[in-house]
């Protein structure tokens, strides 16, 4: 018996690593019945896995059968690889278990699709259901949306669940049509638009009504993978401002492509994953969501891919050296933001602590900002003077030459002649 | 001039009354504990009294917002003495200058406020993450801890709230003390230094054999979501750092 469930827990949770999203935050399931658990707005990363990534949820699949062929996928039908299936007990009494040690936060369902996506939904719904209703269960439940599946099903399960989402897999249509001609964009927009017009409809009713039920408290995310087909970094952006623009996601995930398959649409197997590319995305997407950037700044026509050596927020400054140096004692918020070096807490800290005297660079300094990068960008109080006004390419060598890479090993800085 | 205080709230509260009452210009704060007298320098014993702590407690609760009382709050609960001396210089800052000073993150004082709170609170989410129960055979879960910082206090809202329907003992080893949780109110238990150490025992008889099931499941777990190609050992001490190892139950050998 137990002997089953570890090569059960083994094979499905080794299929369902691919997907990244691992938050456990927006959750705000209180525990007033007396129940188990209770979730935590900002969320805990219980543990890390070696190789960096955050733990918080048990992440598994209900079944890895699919019924699907996609070239990207290791649980494709025409893989041959060990399958396994559990029950809804089993999944339950895992979540149950694991959460009561304090292992994890919640619970990350999602499903290879057996039978059609109506079934595979049902089955989904079942574990959600019996771990709210009959278990008492508050703590954190992410459920994938299966794309097909019947409306009725997806309202149903978004009172249960906490997130939904559905990946959109290829960050363009024809990339995705390329690796897995049986889907398509649309049909995960559908859904994903279904969920957000109930989630404001919820909203609007909770404001009427105030018993109305929770439905998807922390919103919907999605994923694309990187780097399996040709788009560029402008394409994969552009997607995603789309997409947290029209359907209000949370988050869009970027997964580094790990090759799993011989197929040649793909890279080949022992390819390096773009790990570099993967977290210069996700630095633009912050970039976008909490920095005030436009996408078209930081990624259009002229720089349709980011910079590898340095971040795209340094970049765009360099890019943009007339609107430099910033002089933090007197610019607004949200151009101290823009400021390489200068993260969201330093520049709030420095807008409040500038109302009670000019700062000095030693203050900045305590306040967290990396100044040996800002300083290149900014005036303060006793700021030296200047004669030389820096070309762009100069500053980025200087910044280059003090600074070191976690990805670059060896140097692959030009030289350069003037 | 020397305040020593014994390391309490109430005694530190009191030395801010003190320094205000008496005015003695720049001071220096010592623990008790530490205290080594010396041949230049004047001392003064501040002795506690509740009512004096308590009028600069109401006073600095008019001052400040919720938020910065809990950082407050927090610097205390880092027991250092560079903690203590900042607390006080930030609160005779703060009694000093009109309201909306604690914004004044240029002050050292301020900063270093800020600064040693956020520490406690890094510390205490980790708490919340890698505290690990573990089912005995009486029915309690149990977990032995030893955080750099005294969060203990801090977390017990979190846990009664989480574990609501579940009995549990959540102990401090560096600090002796722990919250019992009886599934009416978490309260403070203290036990012998026998009783510690069988807490501490985590095979034998304590243990049921389900509860090895779910260590080696767990295990098992953290094997199989990791992805080889991606190894990144830095990152994972980053965020996982060696000194909670002892107590995660996936880093166990098995």
């Amino acid at each position: 018996m137990s002997e089953r469930i570890r090569e059960k827990l083994n094979i499905l949770a080794d299929a369902a690593k691919y997907d990244v999203s691992c938050s456990s935050s927006g959750g705000t399931r209180k525990n007033d019945n007396k129940g188990l658990g209770d979730s935590h707005a900002s969320g805990i990363c219980h543990t890390y896995t070696e190789d960096g990534r955050c733990v918080s949820l048990l992440k598994i699949l209900l079944t890895n059968h699919c019924i699907y062929d996609c070239a990207f996928c290791v649980s494709r039908k025409s893989n041959d690889i060990e399958r396994a299936a559990f029950t809804v007990e089993e999944v339950v009494s895992l979540t149950i278990n694991f959460y009561r040690r304090n292992f994890i936060e919640g619970l990350f369902l999602s499903s290879g699709i057996f039978k059609n996506a109506d079934f595979t939904m049902e089955r989904l719904l079942k574990v959600v259901k019996k771990l709210r209703l009959e278990e008492r269960f508050n703590g954190y439940i992410h459920l994938k949306t299966i794309p097909g599946a019947s409306e009725e099903l997806i309202r149903e399960a978004g009172l249960y669940a906490d997130r939904m989402s559905i990946n959109l897999e290829m960050p363009t249509e024809k990339g995705l049509k390329l690796l897995a001609p049986e889907k398509s964009h649309e049909d995960v927009k559908r859904p994903l638009g279904f969920v957000q017009n109930q989630i404001v409809q919820f909203n609007d009713e909770k404001k009427l009504i105030k018993s109305t039920p929770k439905f998807v408290p922390a919103g919907q995310s999605t994923q694309m993978v990187i780097g399996a087909t040709p788009e560029t970094d402008k394409d994969i952006m552009h997607t995603a401002d789309a997409f947290y623009k029209n359907f209000s996601l949370k988050r869009v995930y970027y997964s580094g492509y790990i090759p799993i398959s011989h197929d040649n649409r793909l890279p080949l197997i022992g390819t390096q994953p773009p790990l570099i590319r993967e977290n210069r995305l996700y630095q633009t997407d912050w970039l976008m969501r909490f920095y005030g950037f436009n996408v078209n700044e930081l990624l259009n026509d002229a720089n349709p891919h980011l910079d590898v050596d340095i971040d795209p927020k340094l970049s765009w400054a360099l890019r943009n050296l007339q609107f430099f140096p910033i002089d933090i004692n007197v610019a607004a918020y949200k151009m101290i933001l823009r400021i390489p070096g200068i993260g969201v807490s330093s520049a709030k800290k420095i807008v409040q602590a500038r109302k009670f005297g000019k700062l000095r660079i030693d203050q900045l300094k305590k306040i967290g900002v990396a100044y040996n990068r800002a300083k290149h960008f900014i005036k303060c109080a006793d700021t030296p003077y200047q004669l030389k006004d820096y070309q762009g390419t100069q500053i980025k060598s200087f910044i280059l030459a003090e600074s070191q890479s976690k990805y670059l090993k060896n140097d692959v800085q030009q030289l350069i002649l003037f | 001039m020397i305040y020593v205080i014994d390391g309490s709230l109430e005694s530190l509260l009191c030395a801010v009354f003190e320094w205000f009452e008496r005015k003695p210009g720049k001071i220096m704060l010592q623990l008790e504990k530490y205290y080594q007298p010396d041949a230049f320098t004047t001392e003064f014993h501040v002795y506690k009294d509740r009512k004096k702590a308590d009028r600069v407690w109401t006073g600095l609760k008019k001052k400040l917002d919720r938020g910065w009382m809990r950082r407050f709050y927090c610097t205390f609960l880092s027991e250092s003495a560079q903690a203590y001396s900042s607390l006080f210089e930030f609160t005779c800052y703060i009694f000093s200058n009109p309201a909306g000073s604690e914004g004044n993150y240029g002050n050292a004082h301020v900063l270093a406020v800020a600064q040693t709170a956020r520490k406690v609170e890094r510390e205490k989410h980790r708490m919340e993450a890698f505290i690990r129960f573990q089912h005995s055979a009486d029915g309690i879960f149990y977990c032995v801890i030893d955080p750099d910082f005294n969060v203990l206090p801090l977390i017990m809202n979190h846990f009664k709230n989480r574990y609501a329907d579940q009995q549990w003992i959540i102990y401090d080893l560096k600090r002796h003390y722990g919250l019992y949780y009886n599934l009416e109110k978490a309260e403070e238990v203290n036990l012998t230094p026998e009783e510690e150490k069988n807490l501490q025992k985590t095979t034998g008889e304590l243990h049921a054999i389900k509860e090895n099931l779910y260590a080696t499941l767990w295990k098992d777990y953290f094997k199989s979501t990791n992805i080889a190609a991606r190894k990144n050992t830095k990152l994972h001490v980053q965020h996982v750092p060696k000194r909670y190892w002892k107590y995660l139950t996936e880093k166990m050998d098995t």
